[in-house]
């Protein structure tokens, strides 16, 4: 089984719309929408929900102000900020560490079991589909993350697929590298603006970092050509395979604006064109083991 | 006054946004807290002044006190210490920085030591001060970073800072303690969808919020319908227009080649000022 996936830094170069088009193209591959803050790949994709499961994400510390005297301890301690003046706790700044009920001198505060989201597993008309959604003003999206890509491997046994494909959060932090780690191909959607070129190198960096395989593609190329020669003329000096150029067409806006990837609804389209290729590339990538993880 | 802009969906204008505004308005200090992909600077052009590295509070264990009880490792809610037959493994980029393995130790065998996740940069363009965040590469934690940049809060300014995108713990620390967010956001399914999710964090922490609608033209008009059922005000709207964002993939903030749209941008400051003094 291989993983890929698609990954970006800057965010809205299009990961989702790749990703989605991608799996039209896999047939039968299994999906993970690894941005658990912000989904949207289920707006192209449209799960039918098989099963839900609760994320306990984190603890929540809750203050007995029965037993409480107000002395005002776990506020110094808290490294967080998240013990009020009032000594009430915060929910969206705490942790969870633990480090108020474990000194407070009126044994007043407990750590509770807090849901911090939902993850879901689910069934596409292309492919098994495992997703989440974090609830408003919760934390730690990585965690969240881990059970999303769990979920997939599952699924991806159960139902003998021999891929995954994840769309990643941007970014290069906590749910990005729960994105990548053990994945054997990262495709980095960039698009050729100096933020685009500026968080490519970031995002290369943290492949490399995890030594997963990178590959880049160039969304909305038009919009700058002599970008998008710098960003190719780039992969190539450091060997990193350019696997295609997708030019700008608002046809990818009106095929998401009707829920449908730009595959089903303008197969003809330039775009549509481009993102076979890129596919066809992948595949062999994939298959010719250069996906396998670096020793 | 200190205004952040964010959005939930990547790519929709926040740091557009943020740097011409930044530019059309006086006496400001732009903050871009986006510290694993900081753009800001791309597009402002600083001269940069200085960088100072960013250090976080992990344990370091005395082995020759340590009588392997493991408490700390049970103690620790993040798995950061792990306690393996012969000794406490600790996992540094796991760890929340909290304190309390030393608090549990019961020989006092761990102390805190300093470790490097990032730097903070600090430099100017003409009348804009500029203060943002860099992330190591490879370093998950983007929070102690985030809270290092909002440190440098000068409050006699006006403040504006350009936040991460997404929903998640990076962005609710930006926003944190700011007077009004400013949440850009474009005319499709994707832009709604995340907005919704944003506009929900924001509700529970309390925040005072408003929508910039960028890209206007494309997609459909659900944006609005919804701003206007939830009595959420509208402050601006960026067209789509080819030319902005040929200038914007030359580094170039629009304002400057547009000189218009400096006015507009004053206007959206004093819109935002007004929100907030009401």
């Amino acid at each position: 089984m291989k993983q890929l996936t698609i990954l970006s830094g800057k965010g809205g170069t299009g990961k989702t719309t790749i990703t989605a088009s991608l799996a039209v193209l896999a047939r039968n591959a299994v999906l993970a929408d690894c941005d658990v803050d912000a989904p949207d790949l289920h707006m192209l994709l449209h799960p039918e929900v098989i099963k839900t499961q609760e994320f306990k994400g984190s603890k929540l510390a809750v203050i007995d102000k029965i037993k409480c005297d107000n002395c005002g301890f776990c506020r110094e301690k808290c490294r967080f900020d998240a013990i009020t003046e009032t000594i009430e706790v915060d929910p969206i700044a705490c942790e969870g560490c633990g480090v108020c009920a474990a000194i407070c001198p009126a044994d007043a505060i407990t750590m509770t079991e807090r849901v911090s989201g939902y993850a879901y597993m689910s069934k596409t008309k292309y492919g098994f589909m495992a997703h989440a959604l974090l609830s408003p003003g919760e934390t730690n999206s990585g965690k969240l993350v881990t059970l999303v890509r769990q979920n997939a491997r599952i699924l991806s046994e159960k139902e003998n697929s021999d891929l995954i494909i994840i769309d990643g959060p941007p970014g290069i932090g906590c749910p990005v590298i729960a994105s990548v780690t053990g994945v054997d191909v990262g495709l980095v959607v960039t698009e050729p603006t100096m933020s685009g070129i500026h968080d490519l190198q970031r995002a290369l960096q943290l492949l490399e970092h995890f030594s997963v395989t990178p590959l880049v593609c160039v969304n909305m190329y038009d919009i700058n050509k002599d970008n998008t020669e710098k960003i190719l003329r780039f992969c190539k000096e450091n060997s990193i395979e350019g696997v295609g150029r997708i030019p700008f067409n608002p046809k990818v806006t009106e095929a998401m604006v009707n829920g449908k990837t730009i595959i089903e609804y303008s197969p003809e389209s330039d775009v549509a064109k481009e993102i076979e290729v890129i596919w066809k590339k992948l595949r062999s990538s994939l298959k010719s083991g250069e996906g396998f993880q670096k020793p | 006054m200190i205004v952040s802009v964010a959005s939930g969906k990547g790519g929709t204008g926040k740091t557009s946004v943020a740097v011409n505004m930044a530019l059309s308005v006086g006496n400001v200090q732009l903050l871009d807290c986006d510290v694993e992909e900081p753009n800001a600077h791309l597009l402002l052009h600083p001269d940069m002044h200085s960088t100072e590295p960013v250090y976080v509070l992990v344990p370091h264990i005395n082995e020759e006190l340590c009588l392997h009880c493991e408490e700390c490792a049970k103690f620790c809610q993040y798995n950061a210490l792990f306690a393996s037959p012969e000794k406490i493994l600790f996992f540094p980029e796991l760890c929340h920085s909290c304190g309390g393995c030393t608090l549990s130790c019961p020989r006092q065998a761990i102390t805190e030591e300093e470790r490097r996740i990032g730097a903070l940069k600090f430099g100017s363009a003409g009348t804009v001060e500029l203060v943002y965040g860099e992330l190591d590469v490879g370093e998950p934690m983007a929070v102690p970073l985030i809270k290092a940049v909002k440190k440098q809060i000068e409050d006699d300014k006006n403040v504006i800072i350009d936040a991460p995108v997404g929903t998640s713990c990076p962005v609710i620390e930006t926003v944190r303690e700011t007077d009004l967010c400013v949440l850009v956001t474009e005319p499709t399914p994707f832009g709604l969808h995340d907005l919704k999710i944003t506009v929900q964090v924001l509700r529970k922490m309390k925040v005072p919020f408003a929508v910039v609608v960028n890209r206007a033209g494309i997609g459909d008009k659900k944006v609005y319908t919804y701003c206007k059922e939830e009595n959420i005000p509208i402050l601006l709207e960026i067209p789509y227009q080819r030319k902005i964002a040929e200038l914007y993939s030359k580094g170039v903030p629009f304002s400057i080649e547009m000189p218009d749209w400096k006015e507009k941008f004053q206007t959206l400051f004093s819109e935002i000022r007004r929100l907030v003094e009401e």
